[in-house]
């Protein structure tokens, strides 16, 4: 908003607050949105933050390579403890990507114009996001080589996987999410990198690009199958999004831990998700739009609203806690209502109230216009909620598993460098794929832009 | 006579709309094989060249149904069959336990119907066609709109069909060469 303007709050802005900046065209927005891969140099910031993310990541491999040395040992796991941070890390960066998801096919099945410019990079952040999932539960297993013996196939020993766990569900779960989810991001990219084949220069780039776009020619007899086709995809990912953490929940729910074994996971467990991808979205749409002068393209109504989606699923994991409180203490079974005192005054409480802070507390605030119109505070808060979702996840595996039936079962719980090395890693990990990302593909969807600029300008006739 | 090494004629177009108008006048003139390129799926382009329901729908049923009639009869025999395990007395086919991964599995042949289908009936991938060799063509891909008359169609005339695209106001009007 520059100056001259009327104030911010007036009821004007507010209704008028665009999905796309004045005055562009389809030529300007082909040229601005493909010259950040094709034209623009790469700026020092660029390469700096690169660097410092793959070294990050760096720190992963060695932390990897160190556990298929030596074996779990390494970890802080040990009975009973058996989930430690794989489980809680995996479940956190699953949950993260729910949100692209939800972008590009709940919000497209609902006609909302306001996704076409965020949905890009938030499916590639579902991509990234399940790629750092992966990672966990594969080399939780001790031995990673092996993870082949979950899929069903005629094995010379005759086993087949136990199709009634939860943990082959997951399997399925998670690794068609993960196809389902690449194949949505291509056909997205299809017709743009079309476009950026046309416009590259470099006959290597040409040839890259010319190859990746399958030679798509922008026929109207292709686009006719294209459009079916994509809307069919974002049909079959809007059930395929809220059955993966379903299905997550699960992990916890068809067991009989205390604080697990519970029928309100699957629906709370798909709102934290959808809640922490969205406050992973703004953590990256802020300082994209900001080093990328995509301010006409990502505008204060995205943040807005990507803002409101924010607190409304927050509610409703408040919604969740509270209810998983209650519901323990109400049925009067007494590991339950043991386990609600734990987490009140255990060795973990701080966790929980910290969780309990950053996950209903502090996100009241985006009620104010105000709030949800400052990107400082807004990009805080969004690593605020990253955080208290990942707190979730911990109470939930290690003050279960700490504290179950027998007391002679009962331990305690700490990660050690090893844990921490390969969580912050996935992190760099995470970085240096959307680094790459941006560089090397559009980071927005030009041809759903012009798509937005046609319809804008008709609206204006 | 018509020379072999003609694809058609098009022409070229500043905004949508003046695609549709073409395209419309170029079929009332009686052409069938004609095809628009646009940057961007345009509303109504698919009814003006006469396009009727497409195959895309019908092939991701067929495979939504192969993967879920697949994916509960792979755990069926896996798990009542081929590996039974008495696990104290329960049934062997406990089809509850297998709606997760049917379901799963539906969703992932139907998605794989749906982008491979769409792909094979585009004919893509299709990396060299005719429609490249013209240089204005690039900006198909970012912001004109073009019209193509094919040489296959049976009333396909140079002159006549030239004409008829300087009628309906485009610009840059060039034979596409087949090679």
């Amino acid at each position: 908003m520059s100056a001259g303007q009327p104030p911010f709050d007036s009821p004007e802005i507010r209704r008028l607050s665009p999905v796309i900046g004045p005055g562009h065209t389809y030529g300007s927005v082909t040229d601005k949105i493909s010259a950040i891969v094709l034209t623009r140099p790469t700026s020092l910031g660029w390469y700096v933050g690169f660097l410092i993310a793959f070294s990050v990541m760096g720190m992963m491999t060695v932390a990897i390579a160190w556990l298929v040395i030596k074996g779990t040992g390494i970890w802080g796991i040990n009975i009973p403890i058996g989930w430690g941070f794989a489980i809680v890390n995996f479940v956190w960066w699953i949950g993260i990507g729910h949100a692209g998801t939800l972008i590009s096919a709940i919000l497209f099945l609902l006609n909302q114009k306001w996704r076409t410019s965020i949905n890009r990079f938030a499916e590639a952040m579902t991509l990234f996001a399940v790629a750092c999932a992966g990672i966990f539960p594969l080399i939780h297993t001790g031995r990673p080589w092996l993870a082949f013996y979950m899929m069903p196939y005629p094995s010379t020993m005759g086993i087949w996987p136990q199709f009634r766990s939860p943990l082959i569900w997951d399997v399925f779960a998670v690794s068609t999410y993960g196809t389902v989810s690449l194949m949505f991001w291509f056909v997205g990219l299809i017709p743009d990198l079309a476009t950026l084949r046309d416009r590259s220069i470099r006959k290597p780039l040409k040839i890259i690009y010319g190859m990746l776009s399958l030679g798509w020619r922008g026929s109207g007899r292709h686009w006719h199958r294209y459009q079916s086709a994509y809307l069919l995809l974002a049909g079959l990912a809007t059930p395929l999004v809220l059955s993966v953490h379903t299905v997550v929940s699960f992990d916890f729910a068809i067991a009989i831990v205390p604080g697990w074994h519970t029928t309100i996971f699957p629906p709370y467990f798909v709102a934290g998700a959808i809640y922490s991808g969205f406050a992973m979205v703004l953590t990256i749409a802020i300082p994209l739009r900001k080093a990328y002068a995509l301010e006409d393209f990502i505008t204060m109504r995205h943040l807005d609203n990507m803002a409101k989606v924010m607190l409304a699923t927050g509610l409703i994991v408040a919604y969740g806690y509270f209810f998983e409180f209650f519901l323990s203490l109400y049925s009067g079974n007494k590991f339950d209502v043991f386990l609600v005192q734990q987490r009140l005054h255990g060795p973990y409480a701080p966790f929980y109230f910290a969780l309990i802070l950053s996950n209903i507390l502090v996100p009241q605030l985006l009620w104010s216009y105000k709030v949800r119109h400052n990107v400082v505070v807004l990009f805080l808060m969004s690593i605020v909620v990253n955080i208290g979702m990942w707190l979730e996840r911990f109470v939930i595996v290690v003050i279960s598993l700490t504290r179950d039936f027998v007391p002679s079962a009962w331990g305690r719980y700490s990660p050690t460098f090893w844990d921490w090395a390969t969580f912050i890693g996935t992190m760099g990990m995470f970085v240096t794929l959307l680094f790459l990302f941006v560089r090397v593909l559009p980071a927005i969807s030009i041809a759903e832009m012009r798509e937005l600029v046609a319809e804008t300008s008709e609206e204006e006739k | 006579m018509q020379r072999s090494d003609l694809y058609g004629v098009m022409g070229e177009f500043g905004t949508p709309e003046e695609l549709l108008q073409a395209v419309k006048k170029i079929r009332q003139a009686g052409y069938r094989r004609l095809d628009a390129y646009a940057p961007f799926p345009i509303e109504g382009l698919s009814d003006a060249l006469g396009l009727k329901r497409n195959l895309v729908p019908a092939i991701t049923l067929l495979g939504g149904l192969a993967g879920g009639i697949g994916g509960f009869g792979l755990q069926y025999w896996a798990a009542a069959i081929t590996y039974p395990l008495n696990i104290g007395g329960r049934p062997l086919n406990s089809w509850p336990a297998f709606i997760p991964v049917t379901f799963e599995l539906t969703i992932l042949g139907a998605s794989f119907a749906a982008v491979f289908g769409m792909l094979a009936l585009n004919r893509l991938p299709h990396p060299h066609h005719p429609v490249f060799n013209v240089a204005r063509f690039t900006h198909a891909s970012s912001d004109r709109f073009f019209v193509c008359i094919e040489a296959n169609d049976p009333n396909f005339h140079v002159e006549k069909c030239a004409r008829l695209l300087q009628e309906v106001h485009a610009h840059h009007i060039t034979e596409v060469s087949n090679e």
